[in-house]
């Protein structure tokens, strides 16, 4: 009897170490996403706090960006080793938030409020952590699109995307039925992009340009250096159909409307909240807060993106990718990280995975097609708590390798290719 | 008094045609239509209605956003505090195990204390809570109770 207990044991520490070993192998080979061939992935951190943007230095150096400070810090440090997998070296700023970005030396980040930078050394370290400049402050800060992402020119110019603090600029937020509350003053310093010098202290609207406005919420941004030009992913307006039942089916809400990206010149304007840009008839719609139906069109002032995607998938990240590394359709195209949407219900969700759009000369060149998905882990997600990581920054290394953020687990992904 | 001999009168006759329907095949007494079921189906609907695009169809809701209805003390506690936040609607930072979230939920004033009640006791109900029941009259009177008196 002693015998087959001992036996049993033993057989169950087997067992139990098997799955262990079994465990840690497929952590950080295969993180399970579909890639196109030659494509590689995998995950050079498997969890740490809601990691936002990042970016990717020489050395090895990583700095991310979390929503909110992960063991303290709101800034992490990675430092990635010759064996591609990356270890917490330390970590600074005591504040949450979205955007990150290095230029001419200096590191670049945000909190919901405020954006503050710090000098790099030669190896890229920060300096002085404990003592940023704070470059810009007192920017308006809702409970919804709070988030701050920044992206710099080659002119010592930042631009800083402003979050509208409501869905629609309805009288009621998200009330079914209310209107919008005429002309949206909420405009003067939210819902738009505005630009500031990166290199002045304590800077805020007065300041500031409001350099382009009639965006509702942009988390993705990137400067392309083809054309020398802000590009930026818009979120668009949630909830047609159950703001207007009358006026919209859920089929209809679940589409509409588009997830666009534009090209954004000083004074452009993209229509929030007044009108909606429908990808399905590839114009501006009234938005139905404003007088609009479902049917008539705005009118015809507002800057036509240059990409529309479907709607509600929550473009987070945007990379004009400038490597070698990858094939030559990939160079300078544009990599879209999306977060995943909510509001398809009783549809399944769409998005939780990166899409790659070709360019050429500044402008899309081709159709976009899904180039890395399988984040969330599950074949279809129908409620977004299914999704086991959910896309959000994207960062091009020195090598040419692109490296993507989960905010779910922290889990940092780091995608290659070899011919 | 005429609802309550309604229902109950929807109650007979449910539960007598299901003896019928069931009378060739087995011997097994039918279990009567309880009123919280009722309520509960009632429920569902008001909630695929107006609740589901933020609260999600499994009660998950939106990490960041919209606060999950499963097993939350907040769903499963205080009936007064729910009902207040269904008929008033909810604009504040709201933590729940840890994490934050932070979408305005408007007032639902135009469910009637039926409906209010209705939902509330299906989502106490499914998502794999097994709280009590929010009855019309509790909803009547949690509300009231609720207001800030109003002066004339």
């Amino acid at each position: 009897m002693h015998k087959i207990k001992t036996i049993l044991k033993a057989g169950a520490c087997i067992l139990f170490w098997s799955s262990l070993n079994l465990n840690a192998v497929g952590q950080s080979q295969n993180p399970g996403l579909k890639l196109p061939p030659g494509f590689s992935a995998k995950t050079i951190l498997d969890s740490s706090g809601k990691a936002r943007h990042l970016v990717v230095l020489p050395g090895g150096l990583i700095y991310v960006k979390m929503a909110r400070p992960w063991k303290g810090n709101g800034i992490m440090i990675l430092k990635e080793n010759e064996a591609g997998t990356a270890s917490v070296t330390g970590g600074f700023g005591n504040y949450g938030g979205t955007g990150i970005y290095v230029k001419n030396g200096y590191l670049y980040a945000s909190s919901n409020e405020a954006v503050f930078r710090y000098k790099l050394n030669e190896k890229n370290e920060v300096l002085n952590p404990d003592q940023p400049e704070r470059i810009i402050t007192g920017l308006k800060m809702g409970r919804q699109h709070e988030t701050k992402s920044i992206v710099l020119d080659n002119d010592n110019n930042i631009y800083v995307n402003i979050g509208s603090p409501s869905n629609s600029c309805q009288l009621q937020d998200r009330q079914p039925g209310s209107m919008g509350v005429p002309g949206c003053p909420l405009l003067d310093s939210a819902g738009g992009i505005w630009q500031f010098r990166a290199d002045k202290a304590d800077q805020s609207y007065a300041q500031g340009v409001r350099y382009a406005t009639g965006l509702r919420n942009v988390v993705g941004l990137d400067w392309n250096q083809q054309n020398n030009t802000l590009f930026v992913t818009q979120h668009g307006r949630d909830q047609l159909n159950d703001l207007f039942p009358a006026l919209f089916t859920a089929k209809q809400n679940a589409e509409l409307p588009a997830e666009c990206m534009y090209m954004i010149k000083k004074g452009d304007n993209a229509g929030f909240p007044f009108a909606y840009y429908d990808h399905l008839q590839q114009k501006y719609m009234q938005a139905p807060e404003y007088g609009g139906d479902g049917k008539k069109e705005a009118e015809k002032k507002y800057s036509a993106p240059v990409v529309a995607f479907p709607g509600h998938m929550a473009p987070n990240g945007l990379l004009f990718y400038t490597g070698t590394q990858f094939p030559e359709k990939y160079r300078n195209g544009a990599f879209v990280a999306f977060h995943g949407s909510w509001n398809r219900t009783p549809e399944k969700q769409e998005g939780y995975y990166v899409v790659f759009v070709p360019f050429a000369d500044g402008k899309p060149s081709g159709n976009w097609e899904i180039f890395a998905d399988g984040f969330s882990g599950v074949a279809a997600v129908m409620s977004p708590r299914q999704a086991k990581h959910r896309p959000c920054g994207l960062a091009q290394g020195p090598d040419g390798a692109i490296y993507v953020t989960d905010d779910v687990k922290g889990t940092i992904y780091k995608i290659e290719y070899k011919k | 008094m005429r609802k309550i001999y309604t229902l109950a009168f929807i109650l007979i006759s449910l539960n007598s045609f299901s003896q019928t329907a069931k009378k060739p095949v087995a011997k097994k007494t039918a279990t009567p239509v309880s009123a919280t079921t009722l309520s509960i189906n009632r429920g569902k609907l008001v909630y695929q209605k107006f609740c589901i695009s933020c609260h999600q169809a499994d009660g998950g809701g939106v990490p960041n956003l919209n606060p999950p209805l499963i097993g939350t003390s907040g769903v499963l506690g205080n009936k007064n505090r729910l009902v207040k936040i269904v008929k008033n609607g909810l604009q504040e930072h709201v933590e729940i195990d840890g994490e934050f979230y932070s979408n305005n939920m408007p007032p639902f004033k135009m469910l009637t204390d039926q409906q209010v009640a209705d939902v509330l006791t299906y989502i106490r109900r499914s998502f794999g809570n097994k709280a009590t029941p929010v009855l019309r009259s509790e909803v009547a009177q949690y509300y009231v109770k609720g207001k800030t008196p109003q002066k004339r």
